[in-house]
């Protein structure tokens, strides 16, 4: 149990039985009443958001989660199975649960899972991945330099990026996971 | 803001308050801020200090100086209020606080109009009694029938997010079960002479008709004691030189102003980060 006084942003509790992330959290305390802990929300399982206030002596559950790493075996259409680094058990997570995620995982990559009880919550990869471009129209004479203009790019399993006008075909770029967008170039078709 | 920026448009501020109450008469006081008893409330926790609490306002010590003849004083200083951590709070923080002897929460309404005016908040106040809020915003009159809970979480959740933002706004005439130490209104003991000054939808200042009845008194400190001892939490003792003072303290009006939010609402910071020099 957490004292309402612990609250945080990123604290993570449990409200009726659903594990909920505070995303933002305000002390209040109105002229001479007591103190209000007004917090922003959001349920990890559904992603819905919402609002709820306690006050002072209020206690919250802790949320019952746990994070493991897994390594992604392979996958089966939209069934993505990853084997747990310690017990090796497998796990199989659609392709909506995974999300973008879908299009970053490769085999051999080691994965934190997010569990809340049995339920897998949340999928986290490493920061960044490095995929060719398979597909990319050639950028426009002039601009060749400038980062500020982006064109669509594919990437082997059909994922579109966009990327600066001086990537080509073949060059081997960076893309952060955590928001699907390039980073940054590695090296140059050879 | 820069550490030097924050510091000259504090000074900038200090200097402005200082100018106006000088004008005005009256005279800037020095009270203890170590202080053998502290201000019993309901939900305002005092700082341990040794065998003495840190001071969570004034407000003692200013009427006691009323009581022996000052007219018109006011302070600016460092006051503690344990556990209160938030973007507009922090346990430690400067208040003013003002008292005019012979005054009611309506002359320092008007000290509160001239005072905005000579720190550059310009537009007159809209004023809306408490009453007329909650029966807008939370569809119920705290003043018929009060509901401590009800009325807290109302006021956070549906009447401060919906006050205006861009003009003052004072709050008047709360229900009696939130008079603290402000006398009920002599024609309607349901309503307590007080106000709050609300700048940017955020509690600026609060002001009464002080009290001056030592019976009355008495009994709200005992009853706020029982209240604080079934929540588990410390009961001060009573002061009774305090209460004895009120036999000779005069009507009055008071009014504590937060200098550190003032500085929020001036600037526009959403938060103490953007304004205390130093936060822990």
């Amino acid at each position: 149990m957490y004292d309402v006084s612990e609250l945080k942003k990123g604290l993570k509790i449990e409200i009726d039985g659903a594990p909920c992330i505070v995303t933002d959290f305000q002390f209040s305390k109105p002229g001479k009443g007591q103190a209000i802990y007004r917090c922003k929300l959001k349920n990890l399982s559904t992603g819905s958001t919402f609002e709820k206030s306690y006050r002072s002596g209020d206690k919250v559950d802790k949320a019952n989660l746990e994070s493991r790493t897994f390594t992604f075996s392979y996958h089966n259409g939209d069934d993505f199975i990853f084997s747990d680094n310690d017990t090796f058990e497998e796990i199989h997570l659609t392709a909506e649960q995974l999300g973008n995620n879908q299009y970053f995982v490769v085999e051999e990559m080691e994965v934190d899972i997010l569990f809340h009880g049995e339920k897998a919550l949340d999928i986290t990869l490493p920061n960044f991945i490095e995929k060719i471009i398979v597909s990319t129209e050639p950028g426009a004479r002039g601009n060749t330099a400038s980062s500020n203009v982006q064109k669509p790019a594919r990437i082997d399993n059909g994922y579109e990026i966009h990327v600066p006008l001086f990537i080509n075909e073949g060059d081997l770029v960076r893309i952060d996971t955590r928001n699907g967008e390039y980073a940054d170039r590695i090296s140059k078709k050879i | 803001m820069t550490s030097i920026e924050k510091l000259k448009v504090r000074n900038a501020l200090l200097q402005s308050i200082r100018a106006f109450f000088y004008s005005a008469g009256f005279i800037e006081v020095e009270t203890p801020i170590r202080m053998k008893i502290p201000c019993m409330e309901l939900h305002i926790d005092a700082e341990p200090s040794g065998n003495y609490w840190l001071r969570t306002s004034p407000e003692l010590y200013h009427k006691k100086l009323l009581a022996q003849g000052a007219q018109k004083i006011f302070e600016i200083g460092k006051c503690f209020r344990q556990g209160e951590r938030g973007d507009r709070h922090h346990p430690e923080y400067t208040l003013l606080e003002w008292y005019r002897a012979g005054g009611d929460y309506n002359s320092m309404q008007d000290d509160m109009v001239r005072l905005l005016l000579s720190v550059g908040i310009f537009g007159r106040p809209e004023i809306f009694t408490v009453s007329e809020v909650y029966e807008k915003f939370a569809d119920w009159n705290p003043v018929d029938e009060f509901d401590a809970d009800r009325f807290d979480f109302d006021m956070v959740e549906k009447i401060e997010p919906n006050l205006p933002k861009d003009v003052p706004v004072i709050l008047k005439d709360y229900p009696s079960e939130c008079c603290a130490l402000a006398r009920l209104k002599p024609c309607n003991p349901k309503i307590a002479e007080r106000w709050e000054l609300y700048l940017g939808g955020i509690e600026i200042a609060n002001a009464y008709s002080e009290l001056t009845d030592p019976v009355e008194q008495r009994t709200r400190f005992e009853k706020w004691g029982a209240q604080r001892k079934a929540l588990g939490k410390t009961v001060y003792p009573l002061d009774e030189e305090f209460i004895q003072c009120l036999e000779q303290m005069p009507s009055s009006g008071g009014c504590a102003l937060g200098i550190d939010r003032l500085l929020m609402a001036l600037t526009g910071a959403k938060s103490l980060d953007d304004i205390l020099l130093f936060r822990d």
